[in-house]
C-alpha cells in the first residue's frame, strides 16, 4: 500500500502550491525554508511528518509545507502536538507558534510540556508583537519599548522564554535567527534529531509593526561598525550538550551557562543552541509500562483493538 | 448505612458488607455522600440489600451504624448546624450499633421503637487479636475496626460470616495470610458478640439466594462502566485533570493500564485536556477524557475545534455536579444539560447521550466512539455524581449486541497528494486519513476551509462547509436505532408518564415498581440522546400520554425547556431537586404520588 519514495527529497519536496499571504519582508518565510530544508536534510517523507500550529501569522505555516498539518486554536497548538504524538508515535510532529500563542495564552503549556520531554519539537515565531491583530505588545516585548501601534511604552516586561524553558524542563533549548535560515535548519536538524521536547526561539522581524527590532537592528546595520547584534554561542566555544547526563552538577552548570546567556539582549544577542541533555523520553518511559511488548515503535492508535476483551477487569469486580 | 468522620473507613467497611451480600446471590444498591474535605468531615455511605431486584436508595433505613456521635445527632455543636443526623431516619423496628465508648444515652436518642446494640469496638478487638495469638497494639489494629463494624451488621441480618473473609482473602492476597487470620479472628469475635447482645432476632433480615453455580456477581460503580466502556471500544487515549466526581473513572483506568493499549495522561488542565484529546483523535486514536461542569467549561473551544475540524470524537465524559462555579464539589445534579446541548461559540454538529444506569453507561461510552468515527464530531457523555459513585450489582456487563463500526477511509488508491479531506458529501462525511498515511496529507484548521482544508472566507464555500457539517445531525438523526435515543418503560396506556433522563432512573424504575404494587399505573419516558434530539418520537409519545411528571434534579427543569424547544409541549407537573442530592425511590414516590393527587405544578423536594 505505501507508496515507495524513490525520490530523494529536497526542500521543494515540502513547499505545498499555496501562496502564503504573509507580508513582503515577513521572517516568517525564512523560517518555512528552514524547516523544508531540515525535513529534506532528514529525508523524512511528508507523511511521516505532522505540523500542529496555533493561531496567528505564523499558525498559517502548515497550509505552505506538504506534511499533514493542523492548525488549531489560539495557544493550545502544544497540548494538539502531545496528543498526537502519543497516539502515534511514528509519525514526526513539529509544533509551531507566535510569541502570543506561546508565551501569553499558550504559557501553561509551554510550561507543562517541558515537564514531559516528549519527543516533538517545538518552534516559537518571537517577534515582540501581536501580529494578525495589528500590532499589539507581545509577551516579549521589553518594558519601556514602544513599537508603532501601540498607543503607550509597554508597561508590563518581557518574559525570558530562554529562561523559563530551562526551569520548565526542556532538553533541547536553542534560539536562531529567521534571516539565517540556513542556520535555523541547521539547529533544526539537530532538535528534530534529538530524543526528548526540543524548543527553539525564533527572532523573527515583523516588518510592519516592529519598527525597534527590525532586519537592519538584528543585523546591525543601524550602526557604524556594522557588526550584527545576533551571534552564534559556539563562536565563544560554548557547549551546550551535558556529557554525563547523570551527572547533576554538570546538569546545573550547564544551566546556568545557558541561563547567563538568555538575559543578554540588545548590542549581543546569543542564538544557537544553548542547552542539551539526553534523558528518556516520556515516550520511551511511557512503552516500558508494558514490559511484556518488545515493539516500542508502533503508534498507540494501531496497538488498541476496539472490542477488546474486559472480561478480566469485570471479574475483579466480583 | 454506616456513618462517620472522612478518613474512618466508611468506605472499606461498606464496600466489604455490600461485596459480601453479593456472595449470597442478593441484590445490592450502594452510594456515598461526603464532604469535599480530607479527614474529618461527616460521610456516610448507603447501602440497599434486597432479595429482589433494586436500583437506589430509599428511606429510611433498617440499620445504621454510626462510628461518632454526630452521625446520630448531627453537628450540633457546629456554629451553622449543616445536618441533624440520622437517627430520625431509621424505620421503626430498626436498629442503630453504636461504639459503647460513644457514651450514647439510649433516652437522648429520643426513639423507643428502635433497637440500640452498643457494641464495646475495642473490647471485640482486643478479643480477636489475643485470640489469633497476636499482642494488641491500637496503632496496627485499629484499622479492623472496619471489620468490626461488617461482621456487627452481618450478625444482626442473618448472614454467616464466611464471604467477608473470603473477599479478605481475595483482597489481601496468599502473602499477608496471617493478617487475614486476624481479621477473621475479630470477626468472629464480633459476630458472637452480637449474638449474644440479640434478645430476639432483628427485624429486617435476609435470605441467601440459592447456590446455582454461577459466578459471584460484580460490584459495579458508573465510573468504572464508563471507563470498561472506553477499553472495549479500543479507546487509546484518555486525559484528565483531577477533579470531584470525575476523577475515579480516569484513575481506574490508570491502574490497569499496563494491561491495555492505553496512555492515561495527568494534564496540566482541562483545556489541555480536550486539545490532546482532539490531537490524539486527529492522529489516529480512539480518544477521551473525563471531567465535571468546571472543567467541561474550559473545554468549550476544544470541542468547537474537534467540529470544524471533523475530528472523529474525542469522547468527553461530563460528570455533573453542583454548580455554579465551584458550587457543591462532592455532590450531584443534573445541571449542565444545557451547556453539553450548546459546549461553544459557533454552531456545530456533535452528539450528546445521557446514561440512566450501568449496562447503559458502558453501552453508550461504547457507542460514542463508534459515532465519533462515523460521523467525525465530538461526542459528550452526559453523566453526574450519583451515576460515577453509586454502586449496583450486575451479573456482569454484557457486550454481544455491541457492535464496533467506523467511518469512511481515505483510500491511497486514488490519493494524489491533493487529498479533500473536507469533501462536501451528501452524509455530511467525508472519507479521512491519518498522519502517516502517504498519499492522505492533508491540513485542516479552525479558520472556515475549502474541501482541501484552506482557510477561505468565501461566501458560498462558507455555506457548502457549515451545511455539510451541519447535515451530520440528520444522519445521525436517520441511522441511530430508536432505543438509543429513548424508551418508553412500562405499559403504554398508563395513567400517568414520568419524563426523565440521566442518573434518576433507579430511582424512577424502583418508584414505579412500588406504585404499581399499590395500584397506580405510571410509566417511564426515558431519553438517552438530547442532542440531536428524537422530537417527533418524543412529541407523538407525550400526545399520546394522558398525565405527564417531570422529574429532573435540577432548578431550572433542563430537560422541560429542551422538550419544549423542541416539541412545543410544556411540562407543567414537575419533581424538581436542586439540593444536590440524588432522588430516592421514596422521593420519587412521593413526588409523584404528590402530582397524582393534583394541583402541586413545580415541586420541589430536598433531602429530609
Amino acid at each position: 500500500m505505501p507508496v515507495a519514495q524513490v525520490e530523494k527529497l529536497t526542500a521543494r519536496s515540502f513547499a505545498s502550491d499555496v501562496q502564503p499571504d504573509w507580508c513582503p519582508g515577513c521572517g516568517d518565510f525564512g523560517i518555512i525554508n528552514a524547516v523544508r530544508q531540515a525535513l529534506a536534510e532528514l529525508q523524512i517523507p511528508p507523511h511521516m511528518v505532522a505540523i500542529v500550529s496555533g493561531i496567528g501569522c505564523s499558525g498559517k505555516a502548515p497550509h505552505y509545507i506538504t506534511t499533514y498539518g493542523f492548525h488549531t486554536l489560539h495557544g493550545r497548538a502544544l497540548p494538539v502536538a502531545t496528543g498526537l504524538k502519543l497516539a502515534n508515535g511514528e509519525v514526526t510532529v513539529l509544533a509551531m507558534g507566535g510569541d502570543g500563542d506561546g508565551y501569553g495564552i499558550g504559557a501553561g503549556y509551554f510550561v507543562n510540556t517541558g515537564r514531559r520531554n516528549l519527543d516533538i519539537t517545538y518552534i516559537v515565531f518571537n517577534n515582540g508583537v501581536y501580529g494578525l491583530t495589528k500590532g499589539q505588545a507581545s509577551p516579549t516585548q521589553i518594558k519601556g519599548q514602544q513599537t508603532k501601534s501601540m498607543a503607550e511604552p509597554a508597561i508590563q516586561d518581557a518574559i525570558n522564554p530562554i529562561g523559563l524553558a530551562l526551569s520548565a524542563g526542556y532538553t533541547f533549548v536553542a534560539r536562531a535567527y529567521a534571516m539565517d535560515p540556513r542556520g535555523l535548519a541547521k539547529i533544526l536538524v539537530e532538535a528534530i534529531s534529538h530524543r526528548g521536547t526540543a524548543y527553539i526561539d525564533v527572532l523573527q522581524p515583523c516588518p510592519v509593526y516592529n519598527d525597534i527590532n527590525t532586519m537592519e537592528w538584528f543585523s546591525g546595520r543601524d550602526r557604524d561598525p556594522r557588526v550584527p547584534r545576533v551571534y552564534d554561542v559556539a563562536s565563544e566555544g560554548h557547549e551546550p550538550k551535558v556529557q554525563d547526563p547523570s551527572d547533576a552538577e554538570e546538569i546545573v552548570a550547564k544551566k546556568q551557562k545557558a541561563l547567563q546567556y538568555s538575559f543578554a539582549w540588545g548590542d549581543r544577542i546569543p542564538i544557537g543552541t544553548f542547552f542539551q541533555l539526553e534523558q528518556p523520553a516520556y515516550d520511551d518511559i511511557m512503552f516500558s509500562r508494558w514490559p511484556d511488548e518488545p515493539d516500542t515503535t508502533t503508534s498507540m492508535y494501531k496497538r488498541a483493538t476496539p472490542g477488546q476483551d474486559i472480561s478480566a477487569i469485570v471479574d475483579r469486580l466480583r | 448505612m454506616i456513618g462517620g468522620p472522612q478518613g474512618s473507613g466508611i468506605n472499606v467497611s461498606a464496600e466489604v458488607f455490600a461485596k459480601a451480600c453479593l456472595r449470597f446471590g442478593l441484590n445490592v444498591f450502594a452510594n456515598i455522600e461526603y464532604h469535599s474535605n480530607i479527614m474529618g468531615r461527616h460521610s456516610f455511605f448507603r447501602v440497599r440489600i434486597s432479595e429482589n431486584e433494586i436500583h437506589s436508595h430509599v428511606e429510611p433505613v433498617d440499620l445504621l451504624l454510626a462510628l461518632d456521635r454526630e452521625t446520630i445527632f448531627g453537628d450540633v455543636d457546629a456554629p451553622f448546624q449543616t445536618h441533624n443526623g440520622h437517627i430520625h431516619r431509621i424505620s421503626p423496628g430498626g436498629g442503630l450499633i453504636v461504639d459503647s465508648e460513644l457514651d450514647i444515652d439510649p433516652e437522648e436518642l429520643g426513639r423507643d421503637d428502635i433497637h440500640i446494640y452498643s457494641l464495646p469496638y475495642e473490647q471485640v478487638l482486643r478479643e480477636g487479636v489475643a485470640r489469633a495469638g497476636v499482642q494488641f497494639q491500637a496503632r496496627r489494629h485499629d484499622i479492623m475496626r472496619n471489620m468490626v463494624s461488617v461482621a456487627a451488621s452481618f450478625a444482626l441480618v442473618g448472614l454467616d460470616t464466611d464471604p467477608i473473609i473470603a473477599i479478605l482473602r481475595e483482597r489481601l492476597g496468599e502473602r499477608r495470610a496471617s493478617l487475614v487470620d486476624l481479621n477473621a479472628a475479630v470477626i468472629d469475635v464480633t459476630h458472637g458478640y452480637m449474638h449474644s447482645l440479640l434478645e430476639e432476632p432483628f427485624g429486617p433480615t435476609l435470605t441467601p439466594a440459592p447456590a446455582d453455580g454461577r459466578p459471584h456477581r460484580a460490584l459495579v460503580r458508573g465510573a468504572e462502566a464508563v471507563a470498561l466502556g472506553k477499553l472495549h471500544a479500543g479507546c487509546s487515549f484518555q486525559t484528565y485533570y483531577p477533579i470531584a466526581p470525575a476523577t475515579e473513572e480516569s484513575v481506574f483506568l490508570e491502574r490497569i493500564q499496563s494491561e491495555f493499549p492505553i496512555v492515561v495522561l495527568q494534564a496540566e488542565d482541562e483545556i489541555a485536556c480536550i486539545n490532546q484529546a482532539v490531537g490524539a483523535a486527529f492522529g489516529g486514536a480512539r480518544a477521551a477524557t473525563s471531567t465535571a461542569g468546571p472543567g467541561f467549561a474550559l473545554m468549550l473551544e476544544g470541542l468547537g475545534l474537534a467540529a470544524i475540524t471533523e475530528t472523529p470524537g474525542p469522547v468527553v465524559c461530563l460528570y455533573q455536579r453542583g454548580g455554579p462555579s465551584t458550587g457543591l464539589p462532592t455532590r450531584g445534579g443534573q445541571t449542565d444539560l444545557r451547556l453539553a446541548l450548546q459546549p461553544g461559540h459557533g454552531e456545530f454538529p456533535h452528539i450528546v447521550v445521557a446514561p440512566g444506569d450501568l449496562q447503559e453507561c458502558f453501552d453508550l461510552t461504547f457507542e460514542a466512539f463508534n459515532w465519533g468515527d462515523e460521523y467525525q464530531l465530538p461526542v459528550v457523555v452526559l453523566l453526574d455524581r450519583h451515576m460515577a459513585n453509586s454502586n449496583w450489582s450486575v451479573d456482569g456487563l454484557e457486550v454481544d449486541h455491541l457492535e464496533v463500526r467506523s467511518g469512511p477511509r481515505f483510500d491511497p488508491l486514488n490519493g494524489n497528494g491533493k487529498f479533500e479531506r473536507h469533501e462536501v458529501t451528501e452524509s455530511g462525511v467525508s472519507p479521512r486519513s491519518v498522519p502517516g498515511e502517504p498519499g492522505g496529507e492533508f491540513v485542516t484548521t479552525s479558520d472556515e476551509h475549502t474541501t482541501y482544508g484552506k482557510i477561505s472566507e468565501s461566501i458560498e464555500n462558507r455555506m457548502e462547509q457549515m451545511e455539510k457539517r451541519m447535515r451530520k445531525l440528520d444522519t445521525i438523526a436517520a441511522e441511530v436505532p430508536d432505543g438509543l435515543k429513548y424508551e418508553l418503560h412500562g405499559d403504554p396506556e398508563a395513567e400517568f408518564t414520568v419524563v426523565a433522563w440521566g442518573s434518576t432512573k433507579g430511582a424512577i424504575r424502583d418508584a414505579l415498581a412500588s406504585l404499581g404494587r399499590r395500584g397506580i399505573s405510571a410509566n417511564y419516558l426515558q431519553l438517552r440522546m438530547l442532542r440531536p434530539f428524537p422530537a417527533e418520537a418524543v412529541a407523538r409519545i407525550l400526545n399520546e400520554s394522558k398525565n405527564l411528571i417531570l422529574v429532573e434534579d435540577n432548578f431550572t427543569g433542563q430537560l422541560g425547556r429542551l422538550i419544549a424547544a423542541e416539541t412545543g409541549i410544556t411540562i407543567e407537573d414537575r419533581v424538581l431537586k436542586y439540593d444536590g442530592r440524588p432522588f430516592s425511590q421514596t422521593e420519587v414516590e412521593h413526588g409523584v404520588e404528590r402530582h397524582i393527587a393534583g394541583g402541586v405544578g413545580r415541586l420541589v423536594l430536598s433531602h429530609p
